[in-house]
């Protein structure tokens, strides 16, 4: 039998790929057409080949266990690609990178003169109880201002199918090697498909990552030394680090490699001696970047890295620091931040949001926790938040309790209406909900990847995407409709 | 190339190595025992002086059984000469440079070690033992046929490569000394009609007795056999030739101290000055002793001269 999308339960929801009724959308009419003439037998075997490259790749993501130590996890992937127009993605561009340029004007100013906050635009209590905000950082100007070279923002899209801004990841946001490798995979298994499509290719993104870090060198030299520093094979994200080295062509370093010399310059230990360092993209959380001006119990970290970074020896992507827009409270004024800088509306619209500081708001929160999602502030990956309607009543106590107690650590949101894309489930089509993460680079130039890594809550129903968490991903396509 | 990949694929080396000489030793053994009447036969204590692990072997073991040793030489996690404990150690020291070696080592060495874990039991048997031991044996040397094969012949190469051989010359040390002291004139006079035997073991253990066969021309003569396993020049697992490859390998890295050089060059020279076929049972022992504190020596200068990094510190930074 073949897959018949007639019967597809769209449901109240927005599907990316087909309409309410069960027509496929115009960037997808072929792909649908192709997967119509499948039959079950022949999509589950697609899956299975694309399991196996997964496998024969070696890509992985690491799962830490008390028992067994490390594990390397296949990464769980769909094999029915999301298409974006590129009309529409071209306005998301934009909003990404009027999003990110405004924020990067943002931290900027929070470490020196506090112009959004003397113009009342930002409230002074709220950088005050900042978890990532550094003082160690302040007065400091980083190469070009600019202090989120690389952001990911989530983008998720609700029933009526408008597109907000979920949050933005400015420390380490991860995930973007398998934005590229997800490509890599459709190519193997649907190669047909790219008879019909051209999508806009993914695979310049390493070049341009390492531009955007080689843009950032102290030293004007025609080929700066630029080395990726990652905590080490524990790491979950591990795999992406060395994969971003070798894509790269540069040395992964750990901490123990580096060294600060007494010239306040790094160097990383070699066979043929100490080499000067220009830039690092360190992908260790700002805490654990130097034990001496951070968590003196770092052993991850470079004693001395900050001295180096603050005397402009070196350049740190993102530069520590960053994270303090990074801050669901932060994440709330952003569309005042946009306007106050750069005097523009913001492209793309936030979600709703209600701060727990605001005691009108919280009183709302406490009184309809089942309808809400409430998270805290400054967690990523999906850790420590409350899904209401998902929720038990004991659940709702215990975050109701913590709002109480901590109103500036949480903010409450209404439970959107993720869309889906069908996925294959067993030797069905069914919708699946996804976001998607874009990867911003921000230097000289600004690049935004095209399209990003979707990532699709596997099980029926759940909203969580995170691969920690039973979370897939699915290729991202943007293809132009209007050239054909 | 960094400081820690260098000192990384050094040490994975040496313990795919260790790994494989201790399969080979206990193999060995075994087969041996089988040839000698009971009673005089030396049993499976000389393994754990082999080793240099008598001081642990007794922290952990009332007596040197076979049970024991075969057990404390396979499966025993706290004795970083262990089978199971090298390729540990070897993968642990893989995992973390998989983007310098090929994908096919770090998948190959990745399922030995599963294998080795997973068959330990069986492995243990008498019974299952051979084809454990062989299975280990050949999987080594796939893994290094594949090095040798599909790696650029760079630094990072000659790092594995003066690793392998270093261990190779130390255990090939560790088993004439350890065969000889019970196969010289003053052992005891029980054991004289089966000098011979031993000392094809002692071939056997290296894999060398073909090849013995082969170039030296003559029956297994003890004197020969010396020669053989610390001069012969081609030979691989031989002393002199192992400390040739050591040699190759730092020609082919950046000087920047000639101390490695200088060393491999004195204990060769060593080597080929003594006469060690005529030596007895006492001077052999000093003699290899020495070369042991030797391969020590060079260990720590290779470490001191790539593996620190900040020692050039001074060259580098100008000062």
């Amino acid at each position: 039998m073949s897959i018949n999308f007639k019967s597809y339960p769209v449901g109240e929801l927005y599907d990316e790929l087909i309409t309410p009724k069960c027509n496929p959308r115009a960037p997808a009419r072929m792909l649908v057409r192709l997967l119509a003439q499948m039959d079950e037998e022949e999509l589950a075997a697609r899956q299975a080949a694309s399991e196996l490259a997964i496998k024969g790749m070696g890509i992985t993501f690491t799962v830490y266990s008390e028992t067994e130590g490390t594990i390397d996890r296949a990464w769980p992937f769909d094999i029915i690609p999301r298409i974006l127009a590129l009309k529409e993605w071209s306005r998301v561009e934009a909003g990404l990178k009027q999003r990110v340029q405004a924020l990067n004007l943002f931290i900027d100013d929070l470490y020196h003169e506090q112009r959004i906050i003397r113009d009342g635009v930002f409230p002074a209590e709220i950088l005050a109880e900042s978890a990532n905000f550094r003082p160690q950082c302040i007065g400091v100007s980083p190469p070009l201002g600019v202090w989120a070279h690389i952001c990911g923002s989530d983008l998720v899209r609700d029933a009526d199918g408008t597109i907000y801004v979920l949050e933005d990841n400015l420390r380490v946001p991860s995930g973007v090697s398998y934005m590229l490798e997800n490509r890599l995979v459709t190519k193997r298994v649907f190669p047909e498909l790219f008879e019909d499509y051209a999508p806009l290719p993914v695979d310049d993104y390493p070049s341009q990552l390492f531009d955007t870090l080689a843009a950032l060198s102290p030293r004007d030299i025609d080929v700066p030394e630029v080395v990726v520093l990652t905590p080490g094979i524990y790491n979950s994200a591990y795999f992406e680090h060395s994969y971003l080295a070798q894509q790269m062509g540069c040395e992964l370093v750990e901490g123990r490699d580096l060294v600060v010399g007494d010239d306040d310059c790094v160097y990383m230990r070699t066979i043929s001696g100490l080499e000067r360092v220009d830039v690092i993209y360190r992908r260790i959380d700002d805490l654990f970047l130097d034990p001496e001006a951070f968590r003196p119990d770092s052993a991850l970290g470079v004693p001395g890295l900050l001295r180096a970074w603050k005397a402009g020896n070196v350049a740190l992507a993102n530069a520590p620091g960053a994270g303090v827009a990074d801050d669901k409270v932060v994440y709330y004024y952003v569309p005042q931040i946009i306007k106050y800088y750069l005097d523009q509306d913001p492209i793309i619209p936030n979600v709703p949001t209600h701060l727990c500081t605001d005691p009108k708001e919280r009183e709302h929160v406490l009184a309809n926790l089942e309808k809400l999602v409430v998270k805290p502030a400054n967690e990523s990956g999906g850790y420590g938040m409350l899904v209401g309607p998902a929720s038990t009543k004991a659940e709702r106590e215990t975050f109701a309790e913590l709002v109480r107690k901590h109103p500036r650590n949480y903010i409450a949101q209404p439970a959107l209406k993720l869309s889906t894309v069908p996925t294959v489930i067993g030797r069905h089509v069914e919708p699946r909900h996804v976001d998607l993460r874009p990867f911003i680079l921000s230097a000289k130039r600004t690049h935004v990847t095209m399209g990003g890594l979707t990532r699709v809550a596997l099980r029926k129903g759940s909203l969580v995407v995170n691969s920690s968490q039973g979370g897939g991903s699915k290729d991202t396509w943007v293809v132009d409709t209007e050239q054909r | 190339m960094l400081s820690r990949v260098a000192e990384n694929l050094y040490w994975m080396a040496r313990y795919i190595e260790r790994a494989e000489n201790t399969a080979r030793l206990v193999g060995v053994n075994a087969n041996l025992l089988l040839d000698l009447p009971r009673g005089i036969a030396p049993g499976w204590e000389p393994l754990i002086e082999i080793t240099g692990s008598a001081g642990l072997f007794r922290e952990r073991y009332a007596e040197p059984s076979e049970r024991n040793v075969v057990r404390f030489l396979i499966a025993d996690m706290d004795n970083p000469g262990a089978i199971l404990a090298s390729l540990r150690a070897a993968r642990e020291n893989c995992r973390t440079i998989r983007d310098i070696v090929p994908r096919e080592v770090w998948e190959l060495l990745n399922e030995l070690y599963l294998y080795a874990r997973d068959e330990v039991n069986v492995g243990l048997t008498k019974k299952g033992r051979h084809a454990y031991l062989k299975q280990v044996i050949l999987s080594v040397q796939t893994l290094t046929g594949l090095l040798v094969g599909t790696m650029n012949h760079d630094a990072g190469y000659q790092f594995m490569r003066i690793g392998r051989n270093l261990e190779r010359a130390d255990m090939t040390t560790r088993i004439i000394d350890v065969r000889s002291a019970s196969l010289l004139d003053d052992a005891p006079v029980e054991l004289r009609p089966f000098e011979n035997i031993q000392w094809v073991s002692v071939l056997k253990s290296l894999t060398g007795y073909q090849m013995y066969r082969r170039s030296m021309q003559a029956s297994v003569r003890q004197g020969d056999v010396r020669r053989f396993l610390f001069q012969h020049g081609e030979f691989p697992r031989s002393v002199l030739h192992t400390l040739g490859a050591v040699g190759e390998g730092l020609a082919v890295l950046e000087v920047h101290s000639e101390r490695p050089r200088k060393l491999v060059a004195r204990i060769s020279r060593t080597l080929l000055d003594t006469d060690v076929s005529e030596m007895d049972a006492r001077a052999l022992h000093e003699f290899i002793d020495r070369l042991q504190r030797d391969f020590i020596e060079l260990h720590d200068e290779v470490e001191r001269a790539y593996f620190r990094g900040e020692a050039l510190s001074a060259a580098s930074t100008g000062g």
